[in-house]
Order: C-alpha cells, then structure tokens, then sequence
C-alpha cells in the first residue's frame, strides 16, 4: 500500500494520494512508515528533477502534497522522531533581491538530499547572514540572487562573514540566473552553481556526506 | 494610406511599416549625418530581420539601467527624476553610439505608483533604498477559483476585482456596476449610482492625479525618443506584449499558483490564456501604431528551460503565445521574442513558425545550436552574458562577440547584443562590445 502512495506521489496525482494516505491511516497503518514513504516520493522527486524529467511544477506539487500527507499524519503521531541529517545549510536571497524560486528549488533539492536546511528567505542583510553563522553554526551558506545587484552584495556578504572571523569555519557557495565563474571571483565564494543539482553536489563534497 | 489598412494582406502591412520605420517620413534629424546614420541602422535591423546579410551586425547593448547609474542617478532618481533619466540616456547614446535603444519602457515613473499605492511591486523611494531596482512580489492576487470570472470579461474582471486588489487606491473600484447593464432609460441610473459614491469619485481623483503624472513623463520621454532618434539611433522597441502563460502567471496568479493549476485547474488555465490571445495582440499593435515601431518586446518568463517540460510548454505556454505572436505579425508588426534564461529545450519547438517572422532574442541559450535549428527560421539576438558585462574584462568580451559574431552570425540574420539589461556593467566592457561588433561585424 504505501508502494502505492509512492507511485501516485511520484506521478503527482494529488486525489489519489489524499485517499491512500487516508485509508492507511485508517486501516492502523503506522504513520511514521506513511511520513517515510512521503520522503522516499519527494526523493525520486528530486532525483527525476535532476534527470531533467521532473520540473518546478512538480516540485511545488511535490510540497504541496507532502504538507497534505504531514497534516493528515500528524494527529496520530505521538513523536517525531529527526534522522541525522547529511549537514547544515543556510540558505537565503542576498539583500536589495526579492526573488524566491530559485532559492526554493535549492531549498527543495537539499532538503530531498538529507540536509538540514535553514531557509533565511529573500532580502537579506550580511549582518543577518553573520548572525544566523553564529547561531546555528552551518557546514554551508548559500547565497542566491537574481538581479545584477546581487553580485555586490553576495561581495558584500562574504566580506561579513570574513570580517566577523567565520570565514574559515563555512563554505560559501552562489548561485542564481545571471551568476558564473566570474561573479564567484568577484564575490569571493568558494563556489558557484548553475542549478539546484550543483548546490547539492557541493554541499556533499564539503561535508563529507555520502548517502 | 494608398490601400485600405483591413484590406492589406500582412506582408503588405509589414512592408508599410517597415518602410515607416526606416524612411521616418516628415521626421527631422539633427544633421544629415545622422539621418544617413539612422538609415543605415535601421536598414541593417530590417535586413537582419529578413533573414538577410546585412552590411553589418547590427550591434547595441540592452541598456538597461546603465545609462542611468553610469550617470551617477540611483534607482529611485530613474523612477522621479524625468529630466535627468532623459540627460542621462542621452549623454549615453552620444557616448556609446549604439544602433538602437530599449526606449523608456523600463524608466518608469514612481509617483504614479505612490499615487495609487501599487501593491505588486516595491520601489525604490517607497519600501525599497534608494539603489534598489523596482521588484515584483508574486502573490496570487487572483484565487483559482476566479479563473471563470476571469475568462468570462477580462476587462470587467480587471476593473471590479483585480485593479481594487493591487493597488490601495483603487479599493472602491470594486463597486464599479457591470457595464453592460447601461441599457436603455429605465436600467441606466442604478448603474450610475456608484459614480456618485465619495469614495469611488475619491479613487477616480487619484487615477486623474496619476494620469497626469503619465502625461508629464510621457511628455519627458516622447521628447527624449525624438531626440535620440534625431542624433540617429534607432528604436528596438516600439510596444510590448506578454505570453498569456506570463500575463495571467506573473501578476494574476504568482509562479506557484501558477504551476499548481497545471495540475488542479489545466483547463480552466488554457481557456484563460486563449481569453487573452486578442488582448495581448491589441496591447501590442496599439502601442505600434502609437510609436510608429514595428518591433513589439515580449519578455517570455515562465516557459525557460527547467520551468517545465516540453509536454508542459506545448501543451499550457506554446499555443497561446504562438496565437499571439501570429496575431501581431498579421497586423505587419514584429514579434521580437526576449527568452531570458536559457531556451535550449525549446528550439525545436519554437521553430515551427512562418519563415521570417519574428525575432528570437536570447539571453543564456547556446547562440550556435540556436542558429542551427532557427537559422532558416527567424533572426537571432543575444546574448552576451551580463555577468561577463559587469565582472569580466574588455579583452573577454571582445572575443566573446567575435565568436558569436562567427557562429551566430555566420550569413547574416543576427543582431549583437546582450541578455538581460547590463545595468552595473563597466564602461570599457560596454564600449569593448560596440567596438567588437564594429570590428569584426562587417560582412561587406
């Protein structure tokens, strides 16, 4: 049965994951098995999008479902119980930048990927970067932007991070549209990414993780 | 006109317009120099267009914000200060001598959105700092389930919902009655009640207040274009139209909201995009005819690689944008298709069209498959990075244009230029592009 709601979560048929989940449910199943299989889907999820079989669609359909199978879960769960996650990764849109897509595929794909992801959102300052380091003390920051300004202050943040002394304590990876090798220079990141795989591919490197 | 216009087959309408906007008949320049300038450019424009090998490459960055900023203006003086964004602009064309300019679509003016209190976008002067550039905050401003009224009378669905929704000013528009009920004597005066309403009239002053701050802009930058068109520079942009997708995905329903009703709402999404196919067409040829440019920009956002799959684009993007682009280019106008981010799944799609009737103006897409598959098809631009604008040096950029020039210019039909706007790039790379494009661009 939850080979089932894997299938007919990977396929994004909404109606049918709704049933599935209810009937087992219904039926005693154990809910953490019903939550796993949801993370099993998003992961093959994640892995068609990598292929290029799977687009932003899905993976906000993707989202969307799985928030539909932890609400229905999630009244009959006594506990949650955090696997260990792969490392920690900071992510958010650079300051003056308002955009969100990208930054939420990289969320989506990190996350897919076995890696806690704190999501600082769009608009934000070096300072907020610096204090978020501090705070939850990330294997990777990520700084995404999608306008041209976002080169000065992806500079910007780096040399924040730097200034406070935690430079050599995180890797700093960019990415966005309109970013390449030669805004990673300028920026003074340790690397750059054309797309969410990317940003994968370099967290794993750098913490160590294979799954 | 010789001809009656809705008699005219569309390649007849095309020739008029064209020869209008390379012969500007009864326009002045400011010498005869430039007028023998001008024609050249938009000469080697039209020939690009027509599949031709031109004199030249047709070579000019996509401004953007650079003239400004070059200028030492923020942000928010680009959006209140008219006068010194038109100094500006010109202080640029004499500089950097492109062979066309974007026109003031972008320069837009910020007290109008004061006035009305725009809810999707923040500016700079509002909420954002002075050097920030305007930006869109997607929401869905339209639920899915409005998808109905919407298709039903996009116009009454604009005035009644959606325009009191984005902007703050506008809230008791809501009240506005149903047009269509003004019929005959005895059902036109409840239709007429909410015109003597306080607030309604409150939010008729304001979109009177903003409409004369329109006017003051327009004044600025009509005058501007006429200035720059005399010192022979030529137009790149003469209107604008929208993919359906992105009309009701950008502004209506926000990306996601979008991306969900592929799945939840598919045919009530194509039945809108196909509701907008007229609208889009008039928005274009009525900006056309007003500026008397053939050339309508349609930035495409939603249907880049990797924001859904070919299935999806043939099936919820392409038809209706190709509707779109048929309608303006049967009424003699030119498509020029501005694919920001990368088309590289796309080509063969987008190939399917008539033969020299378009322009396909790329942003990351690779310029020599792009010839490959559109070569026979329609003229390419692009697609110099803006990154390399801004963080590479002049030497790169020059080999950079010498290459596209090579393979994407290779017998014509291509036009030098850049992806998105290059507003932070650095002067010597600007000029570093023109130069190339000079230099290396010369077929004859």
């Amino acid at each position: 049965m939850s080979q089932e709601l894997i299938a007919a979560f990977v396929e994004i048929r909404e109606e049918d994951v709704r049933r599935i989940t209810a009937e087992l449910l219904e039926s005693g199943a154990d809910p953490m098995a019903v939550l796993e299989a949801g993370r099993e889907a998003l992961e093959i999820i994640g892995q068609r999008f990598e292929a290029g079989q799977a687009f932003v669609p899905e993976l906000i359909m993707a989202g969307e479902i799985m928030g539909e199978i932890t609400a229905l879960v999630k009244p009959k769960l006594e506990q949650t119980a955090s696997a260990e996650a792969l490392g920690k990764v900071l992510v958010g849109t650079v300051e003056g930048d308002i955009h969100d897509i990208g930054k939420d595929v990289v969320v989506f794909m990190l996350d897919a990927n076995g890696f806690e992801v704190i999501d600082l959102g769009v608009d934000v300052t070096p300072q907020t970067f610096v204090d978020k380091v501090k705070e939850v003390k990330p294997d990777v920051v990520a700084l995404s932007g999608l306008l041209t300004l976002a080169y000065q202050s992806m500079k910007d943040t780096v040399e924040a991070i730097k200034e406070a002394g935690l430079r050599d304590q995180v890797k700093i990876m960019i990415g966005g549209a309109p970013v390449d090798e030669h805004v990673r220079v300028f920026s003074g990141a340790d690397a750059w990414g054309k797309d969410a795989m990317e940003a994968v591919a370099f967290a794993k490197q750098w913490t160590g993780g294979q799954k | 006109m010789e001809k009656d216009w809705k008699t005219m087959t569309a390649e007849e309408r095309l020739a008029q317009r064209l020869d209008g906007y390379v012969n500007t008949p009864g326009f002045e320049f400011a010498s005869p120099e430039a007028e023998a300038l001008y024609r050249e450019r938009a000469t080697i424009i039209r020939d690009a267009f027509e599949l031709k090998v031109p004199a030249r490459v047709p070579v000019f960055p996509s401004e953007g914000f650079f003239p400004t900023l070059n200028a030492g203006m923020s942000m928010k003086d680009m959006m209140y200060d008219y006068e010194g964004v038109a100094k500006a602009l010109l202080a640029y064309i004499n500089e950097y001598q492109p062979d066309a300019w974007f026109g003031a679509l972008s320069l837009v003016p910020g007290r109008c959105f004061d006035i009305l209190d725009y809810k999707v976008y923040d500016w700079p002067g509002q909420k954002l700092a002075d050097h920030l550039v305007y930006q869109m905050k997607e929401d869905e401003y339209v639920k899915a389930s409005e998808y109905g009224a919407l298709a039903a009378d996009p116009s009454g669905f604009f005035l009644r919902t959606y325009l009191p929704r984005v902007f703050g000013a506008l809230e008791p528009l809501a009240k506005m009655p149903l047009l269509p009920s003004i019929q005959e004597m005895p059902m036109t005066p409840t239709a007429l009640i909410p015109f003597g309403m306080p607030d309604v009239q409150e939010a008729f002053k304001r979109l009177m207040e903003a409409g004369n701050e329109a006017v003051r802009w327009i004044q600025v930058m009509g005058g501007l274009g006429a200035q720059v068109r005399a010192l022979g520079c030529t137009d790149w942009a003469g209107g604008a139209a929208k993919a359906p997708f992105d009309a009701i995905g950008d502004t209506l329903r926000g990306t996601s909201g979008m991306m969900m009703d592929m799945y939840r709402n598919a045919d009530a999404l194509i039945e809108a995009c196909d509701r907008f196919v007229p609208l889009m067409v008039e928005m274009a040829v009525g900006a056309a005819n007003q500026t008397g440019v053939p050339l309508i920009f349609m930035p495409l956002h939603k249907g880049a690689d990797g924001f859904m799959s070919n299935r999806q684009f043939e099936k919820f993007y392409w038809p209706s944008l190709k509707k779109v682009m048929l309608g303006i280019a049967e009424e003699g106008c030119i498509p020029v298709m501005f694919a920001e981010g990368g088309y590289n799944q796309r080509l063969e799609i987008i190939a399917d069209f008539p033969k020299g009737k378009c322009i396909w103006w790329f942003d990351q897409t690779d310029m020599k498959r792009a010839k490959e598959v559109l070569g026979d098809v329609a003229c390419i631009a692009g697609n110099v990075s803006t990154a390399l604008m801004t963080a590479g040096t002049p030497d790169e950029v020059k080999a950079y244009c010498k290459e596209l020039i090579e393979t994407a210019g290779k017998d014509g039909a291509f036009i030098l230029t850049n992806g998105c706007g290059i507003d932070h790039a650095k002067p010597a790379n600007v000029k570093a592009m023109m130069e190339a494009g000079l230099e290396y661009g010369r077929y004859r």
